[in-house]
This record gives structure tokens, C-alpha cells and sequence, in this order.
């Protein structure tokens, strides 16, 4: 009563600590913080005291032990009596192969689908139309149940085969190349390769500042591929030609299990990759296509107009003023595609292809340890995941507008 | 309203630990929520397949529903839950079923390091290969350069890279998720062999487009008795799923059938009273009814009759008792007595 006495007769009169906007908001973010961690602690003890509970083991050790099961697809050696932990990398490694070889074709088909979207040309306009609806609202899962078993049905079986160039040759068990044999000598192309591009990249910043210089153009994307091509070629015919190519052996006598491609001769890719590959890709291209669209029609037409006025033709046009600006509108979307593309390709489970999440559930299986594999399969897409958004940031920068 | 939040969170996340740390055992659970929770497969003809109006049948399925009759009296007292075999045992470890009954193999570490317990063997079973007649196959040692199509997630993965490094055959190995795609891939020509039990073998034939284009070979490559699970550390529910098993097969040692059981009840034969619980009490002593026995056979039937009804010789399987009959017919199946 006293207090209130006094705050009425000398300063102005303060209203309680409840309603005092600064200490209120501290309140709520500690009730916020309190219970966001009581309850993290919560489900950490919960867990530990019912695994103990019911008796099941847990820790890493498992990692070392043998697995015992085999792949169709492994990208380093590896055998049934590689350990689990062996396992789980081979996995991730398909997991990467999958995903870098869908995120370059999706990224392809989607600039060429999206700029076709933008055509004068009625009919590919209207066809890429069509294929954006169409393949973007059906849902993924089909897509790849479509792409494996009804198109595995209409290829020929392991005992015929279609063959381009008697070198490529396609049947039900998978594509077959010949596998390159490197023999000693065999190095010196892989530095050249290096030089090559080394050696590009220095006659590209040396072409644009002579252009810069004194407005002279110079041919750097030929001069580029030919010294990217041309340069482990020469040196490839020099050293004498060191390697040979392995051709998938196709037998057409003896016991029928035996006619076709023999195994491990040449290099099998697996139909279960291919059509996975396909699948995300065409997929992820209809979301990419729009995108692109979309960006581009983001850059106003009066950049055009100004471009044809400064004399530049269409392509030109297309590939020095509209794309760089286009970029800044495309890339954070293009950058959520790539994920999507990542994460989605843990539907290859359903058929056979043995990424990450296929291979995880098998040691999960097998050794019971359910709560390290998940651990496992999180931390891993987790860092994927923010690992490709901190490069596409990094080149979000890159292409930002620059003001002078 | 800001003082309410913190008391209330921590409130719930006291009250959920309590329920999760201490909790009832499954046999009060069960009799409390009026119903088992029973695991089985996503669609295993003759082990645990839904007809076409959702009802679940086969022999997985029945010792379930006998498991509900020995504790209700009433044989339709079970929801299933279909599950693959990569989500089944953290299913049954996280309590979203109370028993899982899904043709699966009884090994050592899936019985010590998952915290589980196996309740006996109702069926034996071993893994085998089907491939297509046209091959000229007779014998699995002729495997050799094969692709292989296969379930992940089984002992079946295991044994078959055994089998093939055993015998130095070079191999493929193709393994789905599921079971349907396994068989769609094989019959669309992807994979020379599918291998898995061989009861799964016959079971999924029929779903080929051409059933009798295939053969299941002869050579049986490992043993896989199959069996009901349930958590470990809950000694009364995993007597209760245990004398279930042994009350099917003790039923049809005595003869007691559904259609005889009532007649049977009045028999003379100790052993059969004490079965139907005209004697003694032993079903009070596993936290059940004395007549939990008879509910059994009453409502679902002995071995015999699951058998013969769901895997047997008159269904589109076919299978004969094999090792699967009775100790004192030349098969394994040995129940201890009611006493």
C-alpha cells in the first residue's frame, strides 16, 4: 500500500512487472527454452532406460562386424564378408551416384524443357507444356514403379539382348559397356586431362580481359574443348595407346543359365539405376522446367528490347543478358529441387537399387540396431542436404547482382 | 495463461513417462483395451493374407486369434497390423503390437540382442529356389552366374550369400522391400532364381502369371522355424502366447477337435481334462480362464484343422505335414504336456 503511495506521489506510475514488454518477452522465451529442453532430456533418458529395459544392446560396435549379405551395385570393393560399416558406405555411395547423375540430367532436361516452354514454336511450346503437367502430378513412387517394371517388361530378356555399335547392348539384366582396362603408362593421360583444364581456364580469363582490352573476341569454348579433349588424346596415342577395353562376354551355347552376359565381364549398369536415375530426373525436370520459366519471364522485356537495340543477336541475347539475370531468380528454388531430388531417391528401396536407406534397413534388420541407423540415415541426408545448399549459396553469390 | 505452460508441459512429459517407463504388463493391457494387436506380414497366402472383404486368415493369423480366445473367450478380439520385415521387430520392442505372429525365423540374435523372446514353432520351414522350368535346372548347385531376386531384411539374404560363397558360385543379388515387387521382378524376367522359405515359395507361385512354368528345386539350404514373438522381461504374456501353441498341438495329440471339443470336455482321459480345464487350474496359473484351452480349440481349432485349412494338401499350396506333423508321426512338432 506504502509503495503504491509513493510511486503515485513521485515518479510516473509504473504498471506491474506482468505487463512490462521487455521482462515478458525474457519470460516467454525461458518457459520456451525450459520445456524445448526438458523435453529433449526427456526423450533422451526415456529411450536410454527402455532400451535398457528390454534388454537391447546398443552402441557403435556393431559397425565393425561382418555383414555377411551382398549388393548388385557397389562402387568399391566389397564383399559378404566386409563389415557393416563397409555396408552402410557402399549404400551412401550409391546414394551419391544416383543423386549427382539425376541432379545433372534433371538440371539438362529442365533448361531445355523450360526454354521450350517460352518458344514461338506452337507445337514444342504445347509439348513441353504437355510433359511439365503431365509428370509433375503423378506421383514420384508411380513414376518409378513405372519406369522399372513396365519398362523392364518390353526390353528383351537375359538371354537376347539390343545392341548399338556391337559395344552398348541393353536386355532385362542392364545395360553392358565395355569396362576400360588402364595399363601402366596409363597416368600420364590423367595429368594431361588436368593440364587441359587447367590450361582452358587460364586461355578463358586471358581471352576476356583481350576482349575487355581491346573488344577482339576469341573462340574459347572450341579452344576449350580442344585442349580439354584434345591434349589426353595426344598424349594417350604418344604413350602408346596403354589401354584396352574389356567387352561384355555375351555366351550363346551351353545350359540356358548360362547364355547371356556373363557376369562381372565389362561394365553392368543396373536397370534398377537406370531406371531410378530416369525417374528422379524426368521428375525433378518438370519442377526445374517451371522454374526456368519462370525466371526468365522474371527478367523484364525491355532488357531484350535494349540488348537487340546495343546490336546482340538472339543467342547472345539469351546466353549474356537474360540468363545471368534469370539466375538470381532461379537458383534458391533450383537449390530446394536438388534436395527434393536427394531425399526422393530414398524411394530407390522399392526397387532393388541398393542405396543408403535400402542397405541401412538390412543391417538394421540384421543387427537390430534401430535407433544408430536412423541416427545414421539423418545425419547423412542432414549433411547431403546442407552441404548442396551451402555450395548452391555460395553460387547464388556468385551470380548476385553486382552494383557499382 | 504464461504460468499454465510450464506445469503443463512438464506435466505431460511426466505423465508419458510414467506410462512408458513403468506401464502395465501386456496381459493386463491387452485385457484392459479389449483386444490383441497382432504383427503379421503385408500378404503371405496361407500364412497371413487378407481375403477380398479384409479378413485376415492363414496359420500366423490363427495362432493370434487363438491367443485372443485363450484370453477372451472370443476368437475375433484381434486387430492386425501388417508389417514388412524390416519394421517388424520395432513394432513389437515399441508396444505397437502385442504379439508378432509373421513367419519369422527364430535365430540366436534376433532372440538375445533384440530384447525379444520366441514362444515355440509352428511351422519349420527352410529356404529353397524357384526358377523357371525352362531353365533345364535340377539341382540349386547348378546356380552358378545366376541373378538372384530376394526379400531385404530376412535371414533369407544371409543364407543365400552363404550358400552361393560356399560353393564358390559367383551370384546377383536383387532384394526389394517388399514381397510383391520381388515376385513382379521375377516374373518379369529380371532375376533367374527367387529364394525365400520355402513355404513363401509355393505361397507366392501362385501369384505368377504362369504358375506352372516354375518349380521350387529340391535342395533346402537352411533351417528356419518359424514362430510367434513377443517382448522379453514380460514372463506372463510370453507364457500366454507360448501355451497357446502348445494347446493347438496338444488338442490334436488327444484328438480334441472344434467339432468334438464339447463332447470331449466329458471324456474320461485325464490329460484331456486337465486340457480343457475340467481338471486342475492351470489356465488361472497363466493369469487366464480355465477354459482357455477349450476356447482355443473351440473357436479356432487344433493344429491340425489350421494346418489343413490355410498350407494343407486340399489349398491352392498343397503342402504336406512333412516335419511339420506331430512327434509320433515321423514330424518335429512336440508339444509338453498339461500338467
Amino acid at each position: 500500500m506504502s509503495v503504491m503511495e509513493q510511486d503515485s506521489a513521485g515518479a510516473p506510475a509504473r504498471a506491474s512487472l506482468m505487463n512490462d514488454p521487455k521482462i515478458r518477452s525474457i519470460f516467454y522465451q525461458l518457459v520456451l527454452v525450459i520445456a524445448v529442453v526438458s523435453l529433449g532430456y526427456f526423450i533422451v533418458t526415456n529411450t536410454i532406460t527402455n532400451l535398457e529395459r528390454q534388454n537391447i544392446a546398443s552402441g557403435w560396435s556393431f559397425l565393425e562386424n561382418t555383414a555377411g549379405f551382398g549388393t548388385n551395385q557397389s562402387l568399391v570393393e566389397y564383399s559378404e564378408t566386409s563389415s557393416y560399416g563397409r555396408a552402410l558406405y557402399v549404400g551412401f555411395l550409391n546414394t551419391l551416384l544416383v543423386a549427382a547423375v539425376g541432379i545433372i540430367f534433371a538440371t539438362l532436361l529442365g533448361f531445355i524443357i523450360g526454354i521450350a516452354r517460352l518458344s514461338n514454336n506452337w507445337v514444342i511450346n504445347r509439348l513441353a507444356y504437355c510433359y511439365v503437367e503431365l509428370v509433375r502430378n503423378i506421383p514420384l513412387l508411380l513414376q518409378i514403379f513405372f519406369w522399372y517394371f513396365a519398362v523392364l517388361r518390353s526390353i528383351p530378356g537375359k538371354r537376347e539382348k539390343w545392341s548399338i555399335f556391337d559395344t552398348f547392348h541393353l536386355n532385362i539384366g542392364g545395360m553392358r559397356l565395355p569396362k576400360p582396362i588402364w595399363e601402366p603408362g596409363s597416368e600420364w593421360v590423367g595429368y594431361a586431362l588436368i593440364i587441359g583444364i587447367i590450361a582452358s581456364f587460364f586461355v578463358s580469363r586471358w581471352a576476356r580481359k583481350r576482349q575487355e582490352d581491346t573488344g577482339q573476341q576469341f573462340p574459347v569454348f572450341w579452344s576449350g574443348v580442344g585442349l580439354i579433349i584434345g591434349i589426353p588424346i595426344i598424349t594417350y596415342l604418344v604413350t602408346g595407346m596403354p589401354m584396352t577395353l574389356e567387352h561384355p562376354n555375351f555366351v550363346e551355347s551351353g545350359p540356358i543359365l548360362r547364355q547371356g552376359f556373363e557376369l562381372n565381364v565389362g561394365i553392368n549398369v543396373i536397370p534398377e539405376f537406370l531406371a531410378l536415375t530416369a525417374a528422379l530426373s524426368i521428375y525433378t525436370a518438370s519442377f526445374i522446367a517451371e522454374i526456368v520459366r519462370a525466371g526468365i519471364q522474371a527478367v523484364s522485356h525491355g532488357q531484350t528490347e535494349a540488348a537487340h537495340a546495343l546490336g546482340l543477336r538472339n543467342g547472345p541475347t539469351l546466353r549474356l543478358v537474360i540468363i545471368p539475370q534469370a539466375m538470381r531468380v532461379i537458383i534458391p528454388p533450383l537449390t530446394s529441387q536438388y534436395l527434393n531430388l536427394t531425399k526422393n531417391s530414398s524411394l530407390a528401396v522399392a526397387i532393388a537399387y541398393p542405396d543408403l536407406v535400402s542397405m541401412g534397413g538390412t543391417v538394421l534388420n540384421q543387427t537390430g540396431q534401430a535407433i544408430e541407423i536412423i541416427g545414421i540415415w539423418m545425419a547423412v541426408y542432414l549433411s547431403l542436404s546442407l552441404i548442396t545448399s551451402a555450395f548452391m549459396n555460395w553460387y547464388n553469390q556468385r551470380m548476385a547482382l553486382v552494383e557499382r | 495463461m504464461s504460468k499454465k505452460i510450464l506445469p503443463l508441459v512438464l506435466g505431460a512429459a511426466m505423465g508419458v513417462a510414467a506410462t512408458t517407463a513403468a506401464g502395465a504388463t501386456t496381459l493386463e493391457d491387452v485385457k484392459a483395451k479389449g483386444f490383441i494387436q497382432c504383427g503379421v506380414s503385408q500378404g503371405l497366402p496361407g500364412f497371413s493374407n487378407p481375403d477380398a472383404q479384409g479378413n485376415w486368415t492363414g496359420l500366423d493369423v490363427d495362432l493370434c486369434r487363438a491367443m485372443a480366445a485363450a484370453v477372451f473367450g472370443d476368437a475375433s478380439a484381434v486387430k492386425f497390423t501388417p508389417l514388412s520385415a524390416k519394421e517388424r521387430f520395432t513394432a513389437l520392442q515399441s508396444g505397437e503390437v502385442d504379439v508378432l505372429s509373421r513367419n519369422t525365423t527364430w535365430t540366436m540374435s534376433r532372440d538375445t540382442q533384440l530384447g525379444l523372446n520366441f514362444a515355440g514353432v509352428n511351422y519349420y520351414d527352410g529356404q529353397g529356389f524357384m526358377v523357371r522350368k525352362d531353365l533345364g535346372v535340377t539341382s540349386a548347385l547348378e546356380l552358378s552366374g545366376a541373378s538372384v531376386c530376394t526379400n531385404t531384411g530376412t535371414t533369407t539374404e544371409l543364407n543365400v550369400a552363404d550358400y552361393f560363397r560356399a560353393n564358390n558360385m559367383p551370384y546377383e543379388i536383387v532384394a526389394f522391400e517388399k514381397a510383391d515387387e520381388v515376385v513382379a521382378a521375377y516374373d518379369a524376367g529380371r532375376c533367374d532364381v527367387y529364394t525365400t522359405d520355402a513355404s513363401g515359395l509355393y505361397a507366392q507361385r501362385l501369384k505368377l502369371t504362369n504358375p506352372g512354368d516354375h518349380m521350387v528345386l529340391s535342395e533346402i539350404i537352411s533351417k528356419e522355424p518359424l514362430g510367434p514373438v513377443v517382448r522379453q522381461g514380460d514372463d506372463e504374456w510370453f507364457n500366454v502366447a507360448k501355451w497357446t501353441l502348445n494347446a493347438m498341438l496338444n488338442a490334436e495329440e488327444l484328438g480334441v477337435t472344434s467339432e468334438n471339443v464339447d463332447e470331449m470336455k466329458a471324456s474320461d482321459n485325464p490329460s484331456v481334462k486337465r486340457l480343457l480345464g475340467a481338471e486342475g487350474s492351470f489356465g488361472e496359473a497363466i493369469g487366464l480362464s480355465n477354459d482357455w484351452a477349450y476356447n482355443i480349440v473351440k473357436n479356432v481349432g487344433n493344429y491340425e484343422e489350421s494346418f489343413n485349412a490355410n498350407v494343407g494338401p486340399d489349398t491352392p499350396l498343397g503342402i504336406s505335414r512333412g516335419v511339420n506333423a506331430l512327434w509320433n508321426a515321423g514330424g518335429f512338432m512336440y508339444a509338453p504336456p498339461v500338467r
